[in-house]
């Protein structure tokens, strides 16, 4: 049988700009987790542009990219990822060590501040089979955070969570692009929780076909 | 590091019951390697030392041909008093050379004045003699442990053979080098315990009794044994002494001399030499036993955490240090698998010194085992198995350095 090569993206053109809350909507294969992987420098466009945070993301190698996930990305997965043998407050810090190599002290800070936000404070000691669904995502955001990135990813972070936790965590995120002027930007096929954003690309087919922009929609 | 060693312990301990049955085999791999390496080297060293230090020496000097003449103790190739003097001297001269003892050998008949028998008879200047070989003297089990001139020690085997004892006289008849017969009476000073290899069943007798058996107006020297000061540079020693005696050649120009170690005269050396390939199967058999648990662990333990390799990746952590956790897991089995092999091994040697297992080898009964372990051996048994740990991690680390996040996030 003849391969046949299916874009999984086509004629995709926008840009997001610093601060914004923005989620990308579509029905399963529309193309939103292949529009993350992109943005966050996992996966590589066969055509066109991509400019993260001021660069050609097309263009990197493959530790160019590791490098610059490091110090200009966070993620936030569907399934939480933590490391299983790291508790709470180890799994905040894995970044600051092996990506950025911060100072202890400056660390700690950091540390501290991100489980005061995330009101995890109290749980920093425990590993992440000892929390609930709800407590990881928050130390995922964390994790995410604690790097000071100026992009946040997130690929259906409410999808393992019920409806009250996930209002829970994108309360938190936003609560947090607030505060650290981060930008997030989360895919979701949760039609409640698209609500929250403020920026939303609406994707089907590989397509882009519409932006909706709190109080208004504009055709993309 | 130090974080990229907690997580590979932490890692490991997560794993627990497969870590400490990987960790289980590579201990007793170490046990068994360590306890053989202990209990084969000991019998080594102790026959060699019986060996070398009770009738042989750890070298020996003769004239060329002396050793591989059909002849048995060949007269006609003994060393000049002349020879033997420029010999002496280069010894006498010699940093390495701790001791040495001249020998004037001979075969003859031995009386008791009811029975007779052969025996092979070394003559020698009892002092050096004692230097050289400083087990001699503890060999004789009865009796004095001196010789005078006029006395003759006797192997056991021949003394309990003819019903001998210290006092008793006896005769020895000899040819001497131009086929003509002499006797001479002696008084039994003692009596030697057989030992096994070349030399081990002859009598003693001074050097200036031997001379006079044999009418020489001056003593010949069949050889000369030596005794180093550092056994463990036995083959320098060899070369040392092959460059000083090269000199020393005959009329027609070839040399006159030739230096032997206690390796090329001991058929024990081809058991020491078995010994040493066994144990050199063995360490084999070790590095197999750690590079197949390893490495099979570090598969699996890569396949289990794709995902988490996918994670650690995506959030940025450089290849290197995905490599370098994977690396640290397989080093970390190592050395707790050594340290614990080192820790049991020497444990078992010491309980085994502590039984006291006696052995027979040859004609000499009840020797007793002392397993010794030298820092040496625990070092290089231990780097061999870190090693060995560390390299059967690296496949399965590169592997995971490599994985595409994107590929190892979709991993179900």
């Amino acid at each position: 049988m003849e391969e046949v090569t299916v874009p999984a993206l086509r004629d995709v053109n926008f840009a997001i700009g610093p601060a914004s809350f923005v989620s990308f909507v579509g029905p399963s294969g529309s193309g939103k987790t292949t529009l993350l992987n992109l943005i966050g420098c996992l996966d590589k466009p066969t055509a066109g542009r991509l400019t993260v945070a001021g660069t050609d993301v097309g263009v990197l190698t493959r530790k160019e990219s590791a490098a610059f996930r490091g110090t200009h990305l966070g993620f936030i997965f569907q399934d939480f990822n933590m490391i299983p043998v790291l508790t709470v407050y180890e799994n905040i810090e894995y970044p600051l060590i092996m990506v950025q190599s911060i100072a202890p002290r400056e660390r700690r800070e950091r540390i501290l501040r991100m489980l005061e936000a995330v009101g995890m404070a109290d749980q920093d000691g425990k590993y992440p089979h000892q929390i609930s669904g709800g407590q990881k995502q928050r130390v995922a955001v964390a994790r995410a955070l604690v790097t000071n990135p100026a992009l946040v990813l997130a690929d259906e972070p409410t999808a393992n969570l019920d409806s009250q936790t996930a209002y829970a965590v994108i309360g938190l995120m936003k609560k947090m692009r607030d505060e650290l002027g981060t930008t997030f930007i989360f895919s979701t096929h949760d039609t409640k929780i698209v609500g929250e954003a403020e920026v939303i690309f609406r994707l089907e087919d590989g397509r882009l076909i519409a932006k909706d922009v709190k109080g208004g929609t504009a055709h993309a | 590091m130090r974080n990229l060693f907690k997580i590979a312990i932490r890692n490991l301990i997560r794993y627990q019951r497969r870590t400490l049955l990987t960790a289980s085999l590579i201990t007793i791999g170490v046990v068994f390697v360590l306890v053989f390496v202990s209990v084969s080297g000991s019998f080594k060293a102790m026959i060699t030392s019986q060996i070398t230090d009770s009738m042989m020496g750890h070298l020996q000097i003769h004239r060329k041909g002396y050793v591989a003449s059909i002849d048995n103790l060949p007269l006609n190739l003994n060393m000049s008093p002349k020879a033997y003097q420029k010999i002496r001297q280069a010894l006498a001269a010699d940093a390495q050379v701790e001791a040495f003892s001249p020998r004037l050998k001979f075969g003859g008949m031995f009386s008791n004045f009811t029975e007779t028998t052969n025996i092979r008879l070394n003559g020698i200047d009892p002092e050096a003699e004692f230097r050289t070989v400083p087990l001699l003297p503890s060999r004789i089990l009865e009796g004095r442990q001196t010789l005078g001139k006029g006395e003759i020690l006797i192997p056991a085997l021949l003394a309990r053979g003819m019903k001998i004892k210290p006092g008793d006289p006896v005769v020895i008849v000899a040819t001497n080098a131009d086929g003509s017969v002499n006797g001479k009476q002696f008084i039994v000073s003692g009596i030697l315990e057989s030992a096994t290899g070349p030399g081990g069943r002859d009598g003693y007798v001074h050097m200036d009794d031997a001379a006079e058996v044999l009418r020489m107006t001056e003593p010949q020297v069949s050889e000369v044994a030596i005794r180093l000061k550092d056994f463990g540079r036995l083959a320098a020693a060899v070369a040392h002494l092959e460059k000083t005696t090269a000199g020393e050649v005959t009329p027609q120009g070839q040399p006159l001399l030739e230096v032997h170690s206690w390796e090329d005269l001991s058929p024990f050396f081809n058991i020491a030499r078995m010994i040493d390939v066994m144990t050199l199967f063995i360490r084999i058999m070790l590095i197999a036993i750690v590079l197949i648990s390893i490495m099979n662990v570090m598969v699996m333990a890569v396949y289990e955490r794709i995902r988490e390799i996918g994670t650690i990746a995506a959030i940025g952590t450089p290849p290197g240090k995905i490599r370098t956790m994977f690396i640290l897991e397989g080093f970390c089995m190592g050395v707790v698998g050594a340290g614990a092999g080192v820790g049991i091994g020497a444990a078992i040697v010491a309980v085994i010194n502590l039984i006291g297992i006696r052995f027979n080898f040859g004609l000499q009964k009840g020797l007793l085992l002392k397993a010794t372990l030298s820092l040496p051996d625990l070092l290089v048994v231990s780097i061999i198995v870190i090693v060995v740990a560390v390299l059967a991690s690296l496949q399965p680390a590169v592997k995971a350095s490599r994985m595409e996040p994107i590929d190892a996030l979709r991993h179900v």
